[in-house]
């Protein structure tokens, strides 16, 4: 999962991504996910570490993880090939 | 190990630029129930969507409303506005709290009489009187009040041929400073159209001129247009006095004002920016006290308040289909509430709250509904809590015009309960059956059959 490496994560749920100066805001779900690709971890591990630690269906997730990663695109905040 | 309460990751761009589009914050709590019964159990025991009326808030709402009026103004009479909203337990509700009837049609006016109103107390307005309910109307001593020419001698040969005195008043259009004018519905003030037909009337001997009767317009936001339209109907009245020794029994004011709702495209919600029934009762009974009548010829005043009355009496319940996103990035949220239920989402910001708990954390959304239209949009800007899939939601505001211009479109019409003061929740009209809509169809015998 190639989130662009210089995004930086903060402890209170802010994401700053210095190449353009924009910052933005994740719920702590957001941030999990992020500190998981941060550490390359692939779209079915983050998917399997959230369903063993929340009340979720797999089927939840996955749909979720994906619109999420739909962001992170859509806010230039992957590596442009974009996949996992 | 116990599992974390899950909600979807989210990621905003954080932008500096207020206000926003979206408008004002979400409410930062949910709505959980409905007069104290969960909206939960409501949508488990009558299905999604669900109209939700509460029948306290209706009485606390005529209750207000007559107060307002009858602590400035010693004669006031409020007539409930069919239109507005006719399911037989709202109507009754108002009839049980003083009100009578206003109709507009001749469906409205035999609704009235199912209910049980005197044909004295049916208010019978609108363009669209049918020969029939005109004669009907005559008979039952109803107020009937012209619309148009054609109306006045329609009565006119009906009242000569039944050999009973018509009781009529004359719908009054008027410039108030208010625009667009609602001049289609009436006789003008300014250019003397009143006059003319309140001259035949005075001359008919099977006409007795009864009230004057306004309605200046919908959702209105100025208290002072109806200042002035009250002091131009006043002014009618002295003139009938003068001119033809006939004192009328009263000014109806007509419906009007604006309810706790939002128009689109305003930032403050209408709980904070529209005047409130103080305000319009102040307006309207200052000039009619302030009129040269009489001190003991003050003539009843009528309101035929509708929307100000039930708004936020009802809710709509409803529940996620999906969330998708839109190409541009922007969230968007599908219930299972479209616009055929909820015709007043075209002009007015709904408040749309979860019934469940949620996190701090929002999205702008794009809420649809689930009709194949792309027309079937709820609200085009609103910041949500992340809803899931199967999350139920509360719509406010809802009581006025939906459940009478909702449509059977794509979906059959949903259940709608009252909930009365004793928290009891009563079935106030079943929801839509296949069978109910095949009832009106008929297939030509050469169309039974065919094979694919
Ligand atoms: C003659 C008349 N009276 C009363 C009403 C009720 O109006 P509102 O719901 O805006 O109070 C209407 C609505 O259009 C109307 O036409």
């Amino acid at each position: 999962m190639d989130i662009k490496k210089d995004v930086a994560v903060s402890d209170s749920g802010f994401v700053f991504y210095p190449t353009t100066g924009e910052s933005f805001s994740v719920n702590p779900l957001g941030m999990e996910i992020i500190r998981l690709m941060k550490d390359d971890k692939s779209f079915d591990k983050i998917t399997e570490y959230v369903v063993d630690h929340y009340n979720v269906e797999s089927s939840t997730i996955e749909k979720d993880l994906l619109d999420f990663i739909e962001m992170l695109n859509h806010f230039s905040l992957m590596e442009d090939d974009g996949e996992g | 190990m116990e599992k974390q309460q899950y909600e979807r990751p989210l990621i905003k761009r954080l932008e500096s630029k207020i206000p926003n589009k979206f408008g004002a914050k979400p409410n930062l709590i949910p709505i959980t129930h409905i007069d104290e019964v969960a909206v939960k159990d409501l949508i488990s025991e009558h299905g999604s969507p669900l109209f939700v009326i509460s029948e306290k808030k209706i009485r606390s709402n005529i209750r207000k409303a007559r107060k307002a009026f009858e602590t400035r103004y010693p004669k006031v009479q409020f007539a409930w506005s069919y239109k507005t909203n006719y399911l037989d337990a709202v109507c009754r509700t108002f009839h049980q709290e003083g009100s009578w009837a206003e109709v507009v049609s001749d469906f409205e006016y035999d609704k009235a009489l199912h209910n049980g109103v005197n044909g004295s107390k049916i208010i019978y307005n609108g363009p669209d009187k049918t020969p029939e309910s005109i004669k009907k109307a005559i008979q039952n001593n109803s107020l009937i009040h012209i619309d148009h020419l054609d109306e006045y001698y329609t009565i006119q040969e009906t009242a000569d041929a039944l050999g009973i005195k018509a009781k009529v008043a004359v719908r009054i259009n008027m410039d108030t400073g208010v625009y667009p004018m609602w001049d289609r519905f009436g006789f003008n003030y300014e250019n003397g159209q009143a006059w003319t037909v309140l001259n035949k009337i005075m001359r008919s001997d099977v006409m007795t001129l009864v009230g004057l009767h306004t309605h200046i317009g919908t959702f209105m936001l100025s208290a002072i247009a109806y200042g002035v339209a009250a002091s131009k109907l006043a002014d009618l009245a002295i003139g009938i006095r003068t001119k033809y020794d006939h004192q009328i029994e009263y000014i109806d004011m007509g419906g009007g004002f604006a309810s706790v709702n939002r128009l689109k495209g305003s930032y403050l919600p209408g709980v904070d920016t529209n005047p409130t029934i103080d305000d319009f009762a102040e307006a309207i009974t200052t000039a009619l006290i302030n009129a040269d009548f009489k001190p003991d010829e003050l003539p009843l005043l009528i309101l035929e308040t509708g929307r100000a009355l039930i708004d936020d009496a009802a809710s709509l319940l409803g529940t996620v289909i999906s969330n998708k996103r839109l190409s541009d990035g922007r969230r968007s949220t599908i219930l299972d509430i479209g616009v055929n239920l909820l015709f007043t989402s075209f002009w007015y910001e709904h408040p749309i709250t979860p019934a469940q708990p949620f996190t701090q954390y929002t999205e702008d959304t794009v809420v649809y509904g689930p009709l194949c239209m792309n027309i079937d949009v709820l609200r085009e800007h609103i910041t949500l809590p992340l809803l899931n899939k199967d999350d139920h939601v509360v719509i406010q505001y809802v009581g006025a015009y939906n459940m009478t211009q909702w449509m059977q479109f794509i979906t059959l019409r949903p259940r709608i309960v009252m909930i009365d003061e004793k928290r009891n929740v009563n079935i106030i009209r079943e929801r839509e059956h296949l069978d109910r809509i095949l009832e009106f169809e008929k297939v030509p015998d050469h169309l039974k059959k065919f094979d694919l």
